[in-house]
């Protein structure tokens, strides 16, 4: 039995909190987007800034493993065509990209599972599993404390102009969008949680209701269930769009991978 | 005070309801699979035997609001000179409405220097957390704490 | 492949006081949960901590059900004299990892 855990009611009642924390934005920079660490407690920022607390350096130092590791038809582990993790350095910060003689957009699982069955011809790794999430810790750590930088590929803008009219759509039966909540009432309760203006700063994040690292994928699907819509099935590119338009909206914003959220 | 119900159920509670009563709170009794304030008595009463239990000389650091009780982190920290003569020799720490009572037991001794004990616990729901340390000399003091664990919204139930 | 982090000062005063902090990666499985088949998940969790000096066991902790998933344990010790801290984690379906971290004492 799949059981949508929804924590809202049909009316959402915004509490008084928003303007306090606008407040506090404000005394920022000019720069006000906010990224989901800084709506969190102390105990759960401490958490993510210490390498040996945040549950998700785990999945990192599990990744680095694999990525020594050989595997496939072809013998080869990652670390054979790409060296070191330096090799890495930057590569999340401008993914989704699309591959050379490639016409779609992936994701960064989504071009390590093309290593996986184009390069290393093993099969690819399933969505969310634990060697999948690990090897993308590995690879987007590398950027951590980089700014965002989508590429500028002519070829990407179909697809994030596509993902910006999923942000903006209507949808499931409590008949909301994405931008409702994350662009008119970020900062604002829901339900005693701080809606967060959703920037993919930290993913995979180690997300403590999951108990587990997930994909952004995986969380994607968490707002779709929440408002009670259908989600994409997992391999839709859907998910990919609306990453390219989040990127995009983020750019500039600092990489925190491994991210903690709760 | 209405806390007394399961978080999952809660939820299920209130997706179900949602439609007609927007956002209220539905509490629902708690399933006979949660320790209960006299099973946390029962099993303190076990550990410490007839002795009395005084407060004090014990804190309990838990963040007082929750943003999720799956990762809860917890400092216990007792007074103590910890030298052979007179150091704490276990922290025990229970719960009131996880299945069990028990969440864990540490033993320490003159070589810890400092006895706190550090870790992260899940909550299922609001409620009372207690601190039991034991002294060398069989003496036991305590320190209480209440946590209150404000919901997520969009969960997901494991898939 | 064990997972573990473990975070704890590489040199120290002799008789001063460190922290030690430990991170393994592990579900902590209640046996109180349902799984996506509608039966109970049976119970896997780490029932054990245990940290030597030397050798001479100073620091032990049961473990429960409600410890979280991927358990962090923090305790403190006196850095007596130079040699390794041994940590070693036990618990269901044969579960054992052993970590060893060395420490100077001057
Ligand atoms: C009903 C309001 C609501 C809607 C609609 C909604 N979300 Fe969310 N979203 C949330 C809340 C609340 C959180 C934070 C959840 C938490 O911390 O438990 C969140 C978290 C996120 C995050 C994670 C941000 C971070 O810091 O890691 C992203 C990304 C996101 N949402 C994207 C989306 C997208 C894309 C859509 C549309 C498909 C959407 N959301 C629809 C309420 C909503
Ligand atoms: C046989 C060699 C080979 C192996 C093995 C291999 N890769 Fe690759 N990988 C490549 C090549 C070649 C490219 C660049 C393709 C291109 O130019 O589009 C690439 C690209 C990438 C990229 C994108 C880099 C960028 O700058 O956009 C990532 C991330 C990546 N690989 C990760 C991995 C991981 C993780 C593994 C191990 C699971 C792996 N690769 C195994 C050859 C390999």
């Amino acid at each position: 039995m799949k059981v949508l855990r929804l924590g809202i009611g049909l009316a959402i009642v915004f509490a008084a909190s928003w303007a306090l924390a606008q407040g506090m934005a404000d005394k920022g920079a000019t720069d006000k987007r906010r990224s989901g660490t800084q709506d969190m407690g102390e105990a759960l920022q401490k958490m993510q800034d210490d390498d040996t607390a945040n549950p998700g350096m785990l999945f990192v130092q599990l990744g680095g493993q694999l990525w020594g590791k050989a595997a496939g038809a072809a013998g080869k582990s990652c670390a054979d065509c790409h060296g070191g993790a330096a090799s890495m350095k930057g590569v999340a910060a401008r993914y989704p990209a699309i591959p050379k003689d490639a016409d779609a957009p992936v994701d960064l699982e989504g071009r390590i599972n093309l290593c996986r069955t184009a390069n290393q011809q093993a099969a690819g790794f399933p969505p969310e599993s634990r060697e999948l999430l690990a090897l993308a810790a590995y690879v987007a750590h590398q950027s951590r404390g980089l700014p965002i930088a989508p590429p500028d590929d002519p070829k990407l803008v179909p697809f994030r102009l596509k993902g910006q009219d999923l942000w903006k759509v209507r949808q499931g039966q409590l008949n909301l969008s994405c931008a409702i909540c994350h662009d008119d009432n970020a900062g604002r309760k829901l339900a005693g949680v701080t809606i967060p203006e959703a920037h993919p700063t930290g993913y995979p994040i180690y997300r403590l209701e999951w108990q587990t690292l997930g994909s952004l994928k995986r969380r994607l699907r968490n707002c779709l269930a929440g408002i009670r819509a259908e989600p994409y099935a997992y391999d839709a590119t859907e998910y990919v769009m609306l990453d390219l338009f989040l990127m995009d909206r983020a750019r500039g914003m600092m990489l925190e991978s491994p991210g903690v959220r709760p | 005070m209405d806390h007394q119900m399961d978080r999952r159920r809660f939820l299920a509670g209130t997706a179900a309801t949602a439609g007609a009563t927007a956002g209220a709170i539905v509490v629902l009794p708690f399933g006979s699979a949660s320790a209960t304030p006299e099973a946390m008595a029962a099993a303190i009463r076990k550990v410490v035997g007839d002795t009395p239990i005084r407060e004090g000389r014990v804190s309990l650091d838990l963040p007082p609001l929750v943003e999720n009780g799956s990762t809860v982190p917890l400092v216990v920290s007792v007074e103590s000179p910890m030298t052979e003569a007179d150091y704490i020799k276990a922290i025990h720490v229970f719960n009131e409405k996880n299945p069990q009572p028990g969440v864990f037991t540490a033993r320490l001794g003159p070589r810890n220097g400092r006895a706190v004990v550090g870790t992260r616990i899940k909550l299922g729901d609001s409620q009372k957390i207690v601190a039991i340390a034991e002294t060398s000399g069989g003496q036991f003091w305590s320190a209480r704490a209440d946590v209150i664990v404000t919901l997520a919204a969009c969960l997901e139930e494991a898939t | 492949m064990a997972n573990v982090l473990v975070n704890a000062p590489k040199t120290a005063k002799r008789g001063s006081v460190v922290e030690i902090k430990a991170l393994i990666l592990h579900p902590m499985e209640t046996g109180f949960r349902p799984g996506p088949n509608g039966r109970i998940i049976p119970r896997n969790i780490i029932e054990r901590f245990t940290a030597t000096w030397n050798g001479t066991e100073i620091f032990d902790m049961e473990m429960s059900p409600a410890i979280a998933a991927n358990p962090f344990v923090s305790f403190f010790a006196v850095a007596s004299e130079s040699g390794t801290v041994g940590l070693r984690w036990t618990g269901d379906e044969g579960f054992v990892v052993e970590e060893r971290v060395a420490i100077a004492v001057e």
